[in-house]
């Protein structure tokens, strides 16, 4: 990458400032956004989340000048830019819109290579920044390079919409519901993947979507919005959590504070339970043995590199007139420690046997997410947010209703 | 006689007749689909003088029959100092009226684009002519490529008015054989073989460009 990496420390001067900003579109009474004063740190993910037509969309193209303001400033990177030339700040925009919008006619490669062809760049450095691009958001480049959108699923067409809004390295990212339309369960992936690129590639990113799980996980900040684009409340997850400014906010994060609070712990910041384990050529009697040592119901046998393969319960052992790997259940709901523990909690609610496997990168055993371990962080959680909303925290009228 | 045969005995003139007709045809055809994008491009863009210019001229060239633009080329325009050869006054007016029609194509074209596409061209730093260009000219001309196809066909016989006014100045093939061997059935019917072969040959490789440039599913 060519990326400068950004840290918020670097200066105080914040990467995106909207000053005032406001936009009433003709024939209506009410503005769609209202007077927004936001700052959004360098290199932080920042979330709008709120009530569909509340003005997020009308934000974030304000913010990339695809519509103008009637009034206030937008200054970017300490530079007003609400009259600069709107194609040059776009190009230093990347912009992720509600529902893709690849170009139906060009192959995924063609695609990214929209930005750098316009900016002249040789064939050979698009060809291999679309690479590098394709690789980074997880897709095969040799794979994916000649395909078309149609022949793309939902959620590869959102890796190259990604794709194509970082080709031309632009500091600051839109992205707008990008995750929305997509099945739960790769949602998920692309949240944690999103999350592990960002390490990578620190971007300033704001990021809109109405679904306050989603927020809490994505966000480094959230601003809660109301009609209008006006901030209910803008702060870190935890703060909003345990200290919602008001009835709104609080309505907002619904029931179940708590429960919301798993999507701020990682699996890998919580002591995961450990099951006993053998590998897929240990001896029978020596496996029960193992079994039997241990206080649970199930041994996880694993293969040679220590990646999952079945559970395998005392039943199954004796059970001769099978191979061993033909009994028991498939070792499935397997999770990275970088997913939080909500994600765990899903896979362990799908799974047959209740129990979340937790792997390494390299898909190694690490160890496993039950109920004990869930309701123990929730515990945890909750002992911290009673003592977090006990203590004075600054703008938050904390609501003893929020603390479950 | 049978026209096959008066074909054949009259193959040079034909051919010759027939080569200078192909060519003002398609020579006037591509012209026109260059006149076409840039008079869509003009109706869907920002900037109202460009807007109305565009409408005016559509307006104009696809309500004025194609004998009366004929008539003010072929006779209006030496009266007042401009004179062409029979060919290039053939090809400007077919260029012009066809390039209307080609118009009006292409904008129902840009128009069943859908619109997050220009907007998602703007999103990444797009300009105008770059939006009209790159994302919404190329899938447009997709969906109206068979439109198209029926323009050509439309410009091919319409460029027979031209040629047929040309005879008062230099004489086409099938007109001065018809007169010559007094045989107007036959002369004209060779003609109108000539005619079918090209237009099918046309439809069919319309056809095959519709399959090749449909976006891929
Ligand atoms: N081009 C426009 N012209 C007129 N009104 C508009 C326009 N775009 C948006 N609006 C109005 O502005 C308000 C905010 O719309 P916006 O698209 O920003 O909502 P949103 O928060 O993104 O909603 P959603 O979550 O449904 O995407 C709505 O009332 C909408 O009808
Ligand atoms: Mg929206």
């Amino acid at each position: 990458m060519t990326d400068t990496v950004q840290r918020s420390a670097a200066t105080g001067e914040p990467m995106i400032r909207l000053e005032g900003l406001t936009k009433r579109f003709p024939g209506q009474a009410e503005p769609a956004v209202d007077a927004l004063d936001l700052e959004v740190p360098r290199g932080e993910i920042v979330i709008l989340v709120g009530p569909s037509g509340c003005g997020k969309t009308t934000t974030m193209r304000l913010i990339n000048r695809l519509i103008e303001p009637t009034s206030g400033r937008i200054v970017i990177d300490g530079e007003d830019v609400t009259k600069v030339d709107p194609d040059n700040l776009r190009r230093r925009i990347g912009y992720v819109i509600q529902q893709v919008g690849l170009f139906p006619h060009m192959t995924v490669a063609d695609n990214i290579a929209t930005v750098p062809r316009l900016l002249k760049w040789k064939e050979e450095r698009i060809r291999a920044r679309v690479d590098e691009l394709l690789d980074l958001v997880g897709l095969d480049p040799s794979a994916y390079r000649h395909r078309y959108p149609k022949q793309l699923s939902g959620g590869q067409r959102q890796r190259a919409g990604v794709a194509r809004a970082l080709s031309a390295d632009p500091p600051v990212m839109l992205m707008d519901e990008p995750f929305g339309a997509i099945d739960p369960i790769t949602r998920e992936r692309l949240q944690n993947e999103f999350l592990r690129l960002q390490q990578e590639i620190r971007k300033t990113i704001v990021f809109v979507t109405h679904d306050i799980d989603e927020a809490i996980k994505m966000g480094d900040r959230i601003a809660i919005l109301r009609q209008g684009s006006r901030v209910a409340q803008y702060d870190t997850p935890e703060h909003i959590l345990s200290a919602p400014a008001d009835d709104f906010v609080a309505d907002f994060i619904g029931a179940g504070a708590s429960l919301k609070r798993l999507n701020l712990t990682r699996v890998h910041d919580v002591e995961l339970a450990q099951w006993p384990t053998a590998t897929s050529d240990t001896a029978r009697d020596e496996i029960l043995a193992t079994l039997q040592s241990s206080d649970k119901g199930a041994v996880l046998i694993l293969d040679a590199q220590r990646r999952p393969l079945r559970w395998v319960a005392a039943r199954d052992i004796q059970r001769t007139d099978r191979p061993l790997m033909e009994t028991g259940l498939v070792a499935e709901a397997v999770v990275e420690a970088h997913a939080t523990l909500n994600d765990a909690l899903n896979e362990m609610l799908r799974s047959n046997y209740g129990v979340a496997i937790v792997v390494d990168s390299s898909g190694a055993y690490q160890g496993a997410v039950d109920f004990g371990t869930v309701s123990g962080a929730v515990q945890e959680l909750r002992r911290a947010a009673r003592a977090a909303a006990r203590a004075p925290v600054s703008g938050g009228a904390s609501t003893g209703e929020t603390v479950r | 006689m049978n026209p096959f045969t008066f074909l054949i005995d009259n193959w040079d003139l034909y051919i010759n007749g027939f080569l200078r007709l192909f060519q003002a045809a398609n020579l006037a055809f591509v012209l026109a689909m260059i006149v076409g994008v840039i008079i869509a491009s003009f109706r869907v863009s920002p900037i109202p003088p460009l807007q109305r210019f565009a409408a005016f001229y559509v307006t104009v060239f696809r309500n004025s029959p194609l004998l009366i633009i004929f008539f003010l080329f072929f006779f209006g325009l030496p009266k007042l100092g401009f004179t062409f050869t029979p060919f290039t006054s053939t090809v400007i007016v077919m260029t012009l009226y066809t390039g209307a029609y080609l118009a009006e194509t292409v904008r129902s074209g840009i128009n069943s684009v859908d619109t997050g596409q220009a907007e998602a061209a703007r999103a990444i730093g797009l300009k105008f002519r770059e939006v009209l260009g790159t994302v919404v000219i190329p899938q447009a001309l997709r969906t109206v490529v068979g439109p198209i196809g029926n323009l050509y066909i439309a410009n091919a016989k319409n460029t027979v008015i031209g040629t047929t006014i040309g005879l008062f100045v230099e004489t086409t093939a099938a007109q001065r054989l018809a007169n010559s061997t007094g045989q107007p059935i036959a002369a004209y019917s060779a003609a109108a073989i000539f005619f079918v072969v090209w237009l099918l040959i046309a439809a069919q490789v319309f056809t095959s460009i519709e399959q090749r440039v449909a976006i891929k599913r």
